[in-house]
């Protein structure tokens, strides 16, 4: 005989008892939830009384299988991650174990680096600024304006490394290989153009009254809870904390590079997407200056090899600014050829952790642009 | 005004929408599959096994060292080694591979095989219209060998380098073969 | 900035009698940790957290790392007697290390700017003693991750608001992060 299954819990809503309470499941097959994403949400008519994300649709077992690949197998797992945002997940790994292996980087990819990721900090912006306005019922107008800047980013990956999204791209010690002929002129045109997208989109958007009046006091995060909760990347700055790994850690070269880090003050969904909006701007200054101060030279120190790397016993946790929030990546090694341990500090999942409280109070379609606002991707979350 | 941040929204997809009827810029969209873009040089999807020459199990570059199958992250490819010897471009002795084969439902593409490859004889290729019924797709040598021709196709620039390449190791084994076979000067007596 | 030999200094002058121990890391990066006992870690925890001069605020990363049974072979001196004389020889011995799940958090300090500050905590072992507090109610970040551990390995965090399964479904049955887990189904066969 078997047991039947225990009764579901509702805990905390004792206060409800005389309401008719539904339980509404959204997602994982959802168009808003931004991937297999599911949301138990509890409604007291439109107004949600209580959240729980339900997520693992999408677990591939990515650091288990690390353990059993080499550490350049791994590379082209960690594209796989954050899908949208390859040349980053390669970065974040890629510098965890040249710390982990104490490996040092060419200086001319390291300008290819600060390029390629800025490049895509720019188009994931936009991109995630589309997705929310198609989220608010934009039905599409802004993702395409934004999906034209990213198709021009994309062709210059394609030339790069060969694949538009799945680059990988990064090797230990520097970058698979060296921009080809007429890529710099190529970058510096399509960075001059995105000013000028970046004003088109902000004309079409930014004083909206709709955009303004659905998110303005939307999904408002407090500073505390936010540091608290372990936010991190525009999420984070749009409660006003100045926190920018980038500022905090320098990894690479971003010392020398000028560029301010824009806060917001309320920390609602239009301060989240206000906060982007200015970061593009950012990321913009930063690409003229790495494009024009990237040095000649080799890409790799030729010594290093490609097969075999045998990192000492130790651990290590690297750590780069993704366009999501804080990227890590611990790694143990035991002298051998496969780690030992691997781990991934998703900030999709961490970020995750504050939507039940942001969505408290607010009606259904609130949750979907709040939702947004987080910018997830459900293989980082899920990995 | 209520209502102004609507109205400069209306003007500026106005701008996109009458720009899509003259300037190139706005008009992105390619009729696929009537219209086809070219992909770029370095594009990559799925890998292949070069072969100079005609004979594509002559002139076959891979020596089934199995580097390619031991370095897959997704292990796809199954290589293994024939007994019999033959002479490869630069005089050394070399065996071919019997089995090679790269179950493409598993392959990412992600090039790690052409990169640790010390042969040139594994590259990227750029087919992408791969679909058909059967969901496996394991395919063989005989699938996977190309020309050397096919490669200076897709990829002039990478192949004209690997060949030339390949032509100064030659001249250089030939070098070192013309001063081993010549006498020796004679001591003196 | 602190140096960890620095901070565990203040960590012993707060909570005295507390054994810590720093566990010293040999690669480059060296970020070397702190071990402190199940028992007053979420104590310490919030000192660490509301200490004006330390100010962890933030944690970062929470990993769990399975370290099961290890047979290490070591030469050991040994006092023998040799043809009659007692010498001393070095003699191959073995030594079993213990088996132990380990949670490891990472910290950082939003306000002063410092970290990483990397605590570690031990199981007793990995098969009845798995219990470790949970450092949930000192930083909400560690609610997923925490759950994920308790998930993925086993350990289980004691305190933790919503302690269940996050990424494999809620029947299932095993721990997959484990270095000895078998998966239920044969894989696939390779080409």
């Amino acid at each position: 005989m078997i047991a039947a299954p225990p009764e579901p819990q509702a805990p905390g809503l004792g206060d409800f008892a005389n309401h008719d309470l539904l339980e509404v499941s959204m997602g994982p097959h959802h168009p808003s939830t931004h991937g297999v994403f599911r949301m138990n949400v509890v409604l007291d008519g439109e107004r949600v009384v209580k959240l729980t994300p339900v997520f693992g649709y999408l677990h591939r077992n990515h650091e288990k299988i690390a353990e059993k690949n080499s550490y350049l197998a791994s590379i082209p797992y960690t594209d796989r991650l954050d899908y949208i945002c390859s040349m980053t997940n390669n970065w974040a790994y890629v510098l965890s174990v040249e710390k982990l292996a104490g490996l040092m980087v060419a200086e001319r990819a390291e300008y290819i680096r600060v390029i390629v990721a800025e490049l895509t900090r720019l188009f994931n912006h936009a991109c995630l600024a589309g997705f929310l306005l198609q989220d608010m019922g934009a039905l599409g107008t802004p993702l395409m304006y934004a999906f034209r800047e990213r198709e021009k980013i994309l062709d210059l990956f394609e030339s790069l490394s060969g694949s538009r999204m799945m680059c990988n791209y990064m090797r230990f010690g520097g970058c698979r290989c060296d921009l080809p002929a007429g890529w710099r002129e190529q970058a510096a045109k399509v960075a001059a153009d995105f000013v000028f997208f970046l004003d088109q989109f902000e004309a079409l958007l930014s004083e909206n009254e709709i955009l303004r009046a659905r998110s303005e006091g939307v999904g408002v995060l407090p500073r505390g809870l936010a540091v608290n909760a372990g936010v991190t990347g525009p999420g984070l700055r749009a409660s006003g904390v100045n926190y920018d790994v980038r500022k905090v850690d320098r990894y690479g070269i971003y010392d020398r590079f000028k560029f301010r880090v824009p806060l917001g003050e309320r920390g609602d969904v239009f301060d989240r997407y206000m906060v982007r909006i200015l970061e593009m701007r950012e990321s913009v200054k930063i690409l003229d200056q790495a494009l024009r101060d990237i040095p000649a030279g080799a890409i790799m120190d030729p010594k290093v090899k490609l097969r075999n790397l045998r990192p000492k016993p130790g651990e290590a946790y690297g750590r780069i600014e993704s366009p999501k929030g804080e990227l890590g990546f611990y790694l143990i090694s035991d002298g051998g050829p496969t780690p030992w341990r691997y781990r991934v500090r998703p900030p999709s999942l961490i970020n995750l952790t504050v939507l039940e409280d942001m969505c408290l109070g607010h009606t259904i379609a609130d949750v979907v642009i709040i939702l947004g606002s987080i910018d997830i991707v459900l293989g980082e979350v899920d990995r | 005004m209520l209502g102004r941040g609507l109205l400069r929204g209306f003007f500026e997809t106005g701008r996109n929408f009458c720009g899509s009827y003259y300037d190139p810029a706005r008009l992105t969209t390619v009729q696929y599959p009537e219209e086809k873009l070219a992909p770029q040089e370095n594009a990559r999807t799925v890998p292949f096994l070069v072969y100079d020459g005609e004979d594509p199990l002559a002139g076959l570059r891979c020596t089934a060292c199995t580097i390619c199958a031991q370095e897959c992250p997704a292990h796809c490819m199954e290589v293994v080694k024939d007994t019999e010897k033959k002479a490869d471009y630069l005089g050394k002795m070399q065996v071919k591979p019997r089995v090679f084969a790269i179950d493409m439902s598993v392959c990412m593409g992600c090039g790690i095989c052409v990169e640790v490859c010390p042969f040139d004889s594994i590259k990227m290729d750029q087919v992408f219209e791969l679909a058909r019924e059967d969901r496996r797709m394991l395919l063989q040598l005989k699938d996977l060998a190309k020309s050397n021709a096919y490669f200076h196709q897709i990829h002039p620039g990478e192949a004209a380098a690997v060949d030339e390449a390949r032509a100064e190791e030659k001249r250089k084994a030939q070098a070192k073969r013309a001063t081993a076979a010549a006498p020796a000067t004679p001591a003196i007596l | 900035m602190h140096t960890l030999e620095q901070i565990k200094d203040r960590i012993a002058a707060a909570f005295p009698g507390v054994p810590l121990e720093v566990i010293p890391n040999a690669s480059p990066a060296n970020q070397a940790s702190l071990l402190l006992p199940p028992g007053r870690a979420r104590e310490i925890a919030k000192f660490l957290r509301d200490e004006p001069e330390l100010r962890f605020d933030y944690a970062s990363n929470v990993t769990g790392v399975d370290w099961p049974e290890k047979t290490v072979k070591e030469k050991v001196k040994v006092k023998k007697i040799i043809d009659g004389v007692e010498k001393e020889a070095e003699e191959l011995a073995e030594r079993k290390t213990p088996a132990f799940l380990e949670a490891v958090y990472h910290l950082y300090s939003m306000a002063l700017g410092q970290g990483p500050l990397i605590i570690r905590l031990r199981t007793g072992n990995r098969t009845d003693r798995v219990a470790l507090p949970s450092l949930t109610p000192v930083w909400r970040s560690c609610e997923f991750q925490e759950r994920e551990i308790f998930d993925l390995f086993g350990i289980e965090f004691e305190g933790h608001p919503d302690l269940r399964r996050i990424l494999m479904w809620d029947n299932f049955a095993d721990h997959p992060m484990r270095k000895d887990y078998v998966p239920a189904e044969p894989e696939e066969a390779q080409p």
